[in-house]
């Protein structure tokens, strides 16, 4: 078999024996249980009481969510604060200049609900300071908050009614203390090792060997892209992300850093199964998940692998597959491994140039934020393919002449309608924000001629292709967008907001609701989540409402680029 | 007021044997389909009504075109039919509602009609007699009835007994008594009396007995939606908003690429998108549900009650007649040591012979044959004072004018009492009546002044059949439960045999009810079937409540459902009924989504193939045109509608093979099926439109 093949293989085989034991660690931590990190209380102790913070007191949902609102808001006015400022305070060797507002707004939000849209590049759009108390302390809580929103979830779906779900600060706080931190520090070690920069010193002067002088941006970046992969943010620290030499240097750190950031998610399933001690469950939420990200896979590694025909028309050789754009070290397959796992999980960090990927690719890479439920972000990815198994639950439970019930509790009109509004909003805010700048483009072609760097299909996926992402909170970038203009950082900040909390909301509002009802104890009669028959079921829900919805912007986008270029 | 429920009867047997388009019911449904055209009608069903206005936008750009041709727009001819096409789409999805109301208020006015007038006799507070029309009778009004009468309408007799035959409600000709007080005192509307005089208070008012409810429901008038009905609109209104998003959006888009979309394409996608299926023909499977209830003889008193008999998880059922024939029958006499076998028969049937019970009777017919002359011992009887059954002494018998006590009842009763007057209890006695009992039978001790003088074995007899529907209901998922006054040891027996899942021995009807709250605290639904006074309130507490139409008026106010046949086996087809019912929903909503994959591959290369011809190659069907891609889709959209209408009257069969093989196999055929007919449905229509555009 061919070795970059095999590479992906690895890389995705470990990813899942990594994260089995892993999950089985979140369930003791998120349980309450004993765990090795328990020597962590006294910190967690010391932490509780500094935020005037009673541990003991469990919350309703409506409670879970006012904590997690209010933090993150604290934390908006905390980041434009600094983003806004940035030239004027310190660790900014370089003379970095403070953010408009505008791009501020932008970025401040793209952090804050765990995005990572960057209109701005690291090197020469942020100081030293606002990489680590903005950018690098947001990828840690807002992690964080995704994976305590999870388990208040996960809480609710358990056999027992109940009210109260345990307390979002300890959710939360466990999360950073026993979960990210430690994973974080041994990613970043193997980074530092490998050569990722960390300092605070400013630019190096270097003689490359040709005898040219040139400046080498670097800074505190190997901490930061630990918990970049690590919490599904995706935000880089240099602007070419993690196809930057400094950012992501060897072979080996491309595949800690894939591991990394398809670990948590992963072990947020099987944890799911240990948490409510029904492994069955996970088994099924993994098959589906991964049957979905396997299916966006192979075409991309296919088409990337197999080269541009445009380009083998004028004789280039493309044996080595479609390099345009990406980075010989890696290799087109294990670059096109790195684009679905970071679109399927809202990463969205890149190591090889969408844009110059396939139109097929690029399509498949789409899907995968379209979807957004095949693995998904940390806490959040469950939360969205758990609106999904609610829909799945209410037809199939009908299918089977029961009046629908999830893990023993009726769904009702009240969830539906929440997980509706959940599962509308995405295609929403996707096409809508799409349509509009489409009809700009259309109306001021001059005007606006410089988003696009290609008319056309291709112009068209690139406008789909930042929506989506933003939905998605995703935050790659199809580049090739002039999307450092008010009508981007504004529109897409919009979109970024709604797509992180609204999601976030309405998955712990149908779970407390649900939480509340009265269990019903599972009959012969009862549908069974746990099988491969409901796990059918959801992959088609999935597949019918969320990527069916973007056919004809697909058409238009990349398949007509397809069909046009084979 | 006057109802013939034998009527209702014969109706339902000659629409059973009919086809479900039955050509009067085809032509009144024709004709509502248009009136339900009415947008406030329209309004309910949000899905329906989107189509609506779409239709009504086509409605004005092909006779805008009609003026000023617009190439862009495509031809007169084209917009034409796509509008008709859509109206008929609505026509479809209106008969189909109607056909379902028609086929109920077929019924409902076979019922009008054999209401006649009865004249009643209204005894007045101050006792005077006043004639009033049977329509006019109020709640709380008293009337007499006399031997050969008819009674005026549904009430509970407050002084008297008759005989009434209630042939017209039961199909039963053996008449029945009926007497004040007790759980024999309702009285129907439309039964006869055949002996005797009784008083009769009024306990419906006039149009709210549960008839009157029923036909209000079918007819569509009373008619609310259920609670699943409201979450299935709603997440049919979601699909609908998706799409109203993806067509909307697509404007721009396709301006941005330069490839004008007509109006009529843009509907058309619309509208085969979104759910038109399911959302037509979901208010006609719930009106059908309820229909084929009525069809199984049960009144329903809501449709929300036909939806929760699916969830039934337990089902109390009464020993006697749904599990066992009738009553008991004496089956051995077993003398005490010292007694003689023929003077303990002969006591025995002397106890017996005034004993109207079953039992009773049955012992008297085992003496006769033990050779003993039953009518040879009447003489005994003379100036004998007669001792009924009460729940207290659980025993019965006679007192004999010369002072002798005959006695028999429960072995416990008998043994305290005979213990209270210093008699031994032979342990031969107590070990019979446990053989007896662990044996299924029913021991009956006889003592005479105290002293046992024996047993009477009393078998019951199981249907057969029963094992196979409790096997069945086991499979559903459904726990059953057997109710039975028999002590532990005979109903655990008789459960064993039966194949229930757990008994309430000794039952009172406090019992019922607490077992009834018990399961309810577990989280379980529980459906129960009664007709007596005092199985009210757990008829109350049950989640499906059946009352059997002879029970009191009180046993039927409590339940939600009614009974015609008095069939305790009756729960069983309800539950399926319910299970049918919500299937229906599911398997087509189903079959409406899936179908959407083929009608956006049908649709959406026809939109850009002109201005994009690369895509072209999503024409995977190998439609002929854009025009008779879209035309085809859409008729297809139009025709799955009626030609799935018998589906969702008849109801998706149910078969109990566990919930994920069921799941399994209805994705396999509405899933799939939904996915690959449109496939085939659209190529075919697409080869005879081909021909014209």
């Amino acid at each position: 078999m061919n070795t970059e093949l095999i590479g992906i293989a690895v890389i995705f085989l470990s990813t899942v024996l990594l994260a089995l034991p892993l999950g089985r660690y979140l369930a003791v931590v998120y349980s309450g249980d004993r765990s090795w990190s328990d020597f962590l209380g006294p910190l967690e102790r010391g932490l509780y009481r500094l935020g005037g913070i009673d541990a003991r007191q469990e919350m309703t949902w409506q409670q879970h969510l006012r904590a997690l609102l209010t933090i993150n808001l604290l934390w908006f006015f905390w980041a434009m604060l600094v983003l806004c400022t940035q030239g004027s305070l310190p660790l900014n060797p370089d003379g970095n200049p403070s953010m408009t507002p505008d791009l501020a707004f932008n970025t401040a939000i793209s952090f804050l609900v765990n995005c990572n849209l960057q209109h701005y590049s690291g090197e020469t759009g942020m100081s030293y300071l606002s990489q680590t108390v903005v950018v690098m302390f947001l990828q840690f809580v807002t992690a964080a908050t995704g994976m305590a929103a999870c388990v208040v979830v996960f809480n609710a779906l358990r056999e027992r009614s109940a009210e109260r779900l345990g307390n979002f600060y300890v959710y939360f706080v466990h999360s950073l203390t026993r979960v990210l931190l430690p994973l974080s520090l041994a990613v970043a070690l193997v980074l530092a090792f490998q050569g990722t920069p960390m300092t605070y010193a400013g630019k190096a002067a270097v003689v490359t060997v040709q005898g040219d002088s040139v400046q080498v941006s670097r800074g505190p970046a190997a901490a930061m892209v630990a918990i970049k992969e690590l919490g599904t943010n995706g935000g880089g620290f240099f602007g070419a992300n993690s196809a930057h030499p400094l950012e992501n240097p060897t072979y080996l750190t491309n595949a800690v850093e894939n591991v990394a950031l398809v670990l948590i998610p992963l072990a947020m399933v099987f944890a799911l199964g240990y948490y409510l001690k029904r492994p069955k469950l996970s088994y099924m939420v993994l098959g589906v998940m991964t049957a979905g990200f396997l299916l966006l896979l192979a075409p991309t590694v296919y088409y990337e692998m197999h080269g541009n025909p445009a380009l083998a028309h004028l004789g280039t050789n493309q044996t080595l597959g479609a390099l345009e754009g990406k980075e010989m070290r890696f290799g087109a397959a294990a670059s096109a491994y790195w684009g679905i796992t970071n679109t399927v999980i809202s990463c969205g960090s890149v190591n090889s140039m969408h844009d110059s990927h396939m139109p097929v690719s690029g399509m498949c890479e789409l899907l995968g934020m379209m979807t957004n439920a095949f693995y998904g972000g940390v806490g959040v990815g469950f939360l969205n393919f758990f609106v999904f198994v609610v829909i799945a639950v209410f037809i199939s439970g009908l299918m089977v002449g029961r009046t629908p019930e999830l893990l023993g509790k009726k769904i009702e009109a009240r969830e539906m309608k929440i997980a509706l509004i959940v599962a509308l909003l995405h295609p929403l805010l996707i096409l809508a924000g799409t349509a509009m700048s489409a009809h700009l483009y259309a109306g001021h072609p001059t005007e606006y001629a410089g988003w696009l760097a290609n008319p056309g299909f291709h112009g068209f996926s690139e406008m789909l292709y930042e929506f989506t992402s933003s939905a998605a909170n995703n935050g790659s970038g199809f580049e090739g967008l002039g999307d450092n203009t008010p009508w981007w950082n504004l529109s897409t900040g919009v979109v970024m907001l709604l797509a992180r909390f609204l999601p976030i909301i309405g998955p712990v509002a149908i779970a407390g609701l649900l939480a509340r009802k009265k269990y019903i104890p599972e009959s012969a009669g009862t549908l069974r989540l746990d099988t491969a028959t409901f796990g059918v079921m959801v992959f088609f829900v999935i597949w019918i409402i969320a990527a069916l919805a973007f056919f004809p912007a697909l058409a238009l986008g990349p398949l007509a680029e397809h069909f046009t270029l084979y | 007021m006057i109802r013939s429920f034998a009527a209702l009867r014969m109706t339902n047997e000659t629409m059973k044997s009919q086809s479900l388009f039955q050509p009067a019911l085809v032509r009144e449904a024709v004709g509502q389909a248009f009136v339900k055209l009415d947008p406030r009608t329209m309004f309910r069903n949000p899905v329906m009504f989107t189509v609506e206005i779409g239709t009504a936008v086509m409605f004005f750009v092909t006779i805008g075109l009609l003026f000023r041709p617009d190439a862009a727009q495509g031809s007169f001819g084209y917009n034409f039919t796509v509008f008709g096409v859509l109206f008929l789409t609505l026509l479809f999805a209106n008969f189909a509602e109607a056909i379902a109301e028609a086929r109920g208020k077929a019924q409902a006015d076979s019922l009008r009609k054999t209401r006649q007038d009865t004249p009643a006799n209204v005894r007045l507070d101050d006792g005077k007699m006043v004639a009033v029309s049977s329509a006019q009778l109020q709640k709380g009004q008293v009337f007499v009835v006399e031997a050969g009468e008819i009674i005026p309408t549904d009430g509970e007799i407050i002084e008297g007994l008759a005989t009434i035959d209630e042939s017209a409600i039961t199909g039963e000709s053996a008449p029945v008594i009926r007497e004040a007080g007790g759980d024999k005192s309702s009285v129907t509307g439309g039964t006869k009396v055949l002996s005797d005089r009784i008083v009769v208070q009024v306990t419906t008012a006039p149009g709210e007995s549960f008839l009157d409810k029923m036909i209000a429901l079918v007819e569509g008038a009373a008619r609310q939606k259920t609670p699943n009905e409201i979450a299935l609109t709603i997440l049919l209104a979601g699909f609908t908003l998706v799409f109203v998003i993806v067509c909307v959006t697509l404007q721009p888009f396709a301006a941005y690429a330069h490839t004008p979309i007509a109006v009529a394409s843009f509907i058309a996608l619309f509208v085969c998108l979104i759910p038109t299926t399911i959302g037509g023909l979901l208010s006609a499977i719930g009106i059908a549900g309820m229909d084929r209830a009525l069809r199984a003889n049960v009144i329903t008193k809501s449709g929300k009650a036909v939806e929760t008999a699916g969830d039934i998880d337990v089902l109390l059922l009464d020993k006697t007649g749904t599990i066992t024939i009738g009553n008991r029958k004496a089956t051995h006499f077993w003398p005490a040591p010292g007694v003689a076998m023929q003077a303990f028969v002969e006591q025995a049937t002397v106890s017996s012979l005034t004993d109207e019970t079953p039992e009773g009777k049955s012992i008297v017919e085992l003496a006769r044959d033990n050779k003993v002359d039953p009518a040879q011992l009447q003489s005994r009887l003379a100036g004998a004072e007669l001792i009924k059954f009460t729940a207290e002494t659980r025993s019965s018998g006679v007192t004999l004018a010369g002072g002798t006590r005959l006695r028999k009842g429960a072995a416990d009763a008998m043994r305290r009492l005979a213990e209270a007057a210093g008699q031994a209890y032979p342990a031969e006695v107590a070990e019979r009546v446990q053989t007896v009992a662990k044996n299924g039978g029913t021991p009956l001790v006889l003592s005479e002044n105290d002293r046992v003088l024996g047993v009477v074995e009393l078998q019951d007899i199981i249907k057969p059949g029963i094992q196979e529907r409790f096997e069945r209901l086991r499979a559903m998922g459904i726990k059953t439960v057997m109710v039975t006054g028999d002590n532990p040891l005979t109903a655990k027996f008789i459960a064993e045999k039966a194949g229930v899942d757990d008994f309430i021995a000794e039952a009172k009807p406090e019992d019922k009810m607490q077992y009834i709250r018990a399961e309810q605290q577990a989280g379980k639904l529980v459906a129960m079937m009664g007709d007596g006074t005092n199985d009210a309130p757990a008829l109350a507490q049950a989640d499906v409540g059946v009352a059997m139409n002879s029970g009191t008026q009180a046993a039927k106010e409590a339940g939600n459902m009614v009974d015609l046949d008095n069939d305790p086996t009756k729960l069983i087809e309800v539950v399926e009924i319910g299970k049918q019912l919500l299937m229906t929903r599911g398997t087509l909503t189903t079959f409406s989504i899936a179908n959407d994959v083929a009608k956006y591959f049908a649709i959406v290369p026809a939109l850009f193939m002109v201005a994009i011809p690369a895509l072209g190659a999503l024409n995977i069907m190998g439609l002929h045109s854009p025009q008779s891609a879209i035309l085809s889709a859409v008729i297809f959209n139009a025709l799955i509608i009626p030609a799935l209408v018998p589906l969702a009257l008849r109801g998706v069969a149910y078969k109990p093979v566990g919930a994920s093989a069921l799941l399994r196999r209805n994705l396999l055929i509405y899933g799939l099926g939904g996915m690959v007919v449109p496939f085939i449905g659209i190529k075919v229509i697409d080869l005879l439109v081909g021909l014209v555009w």
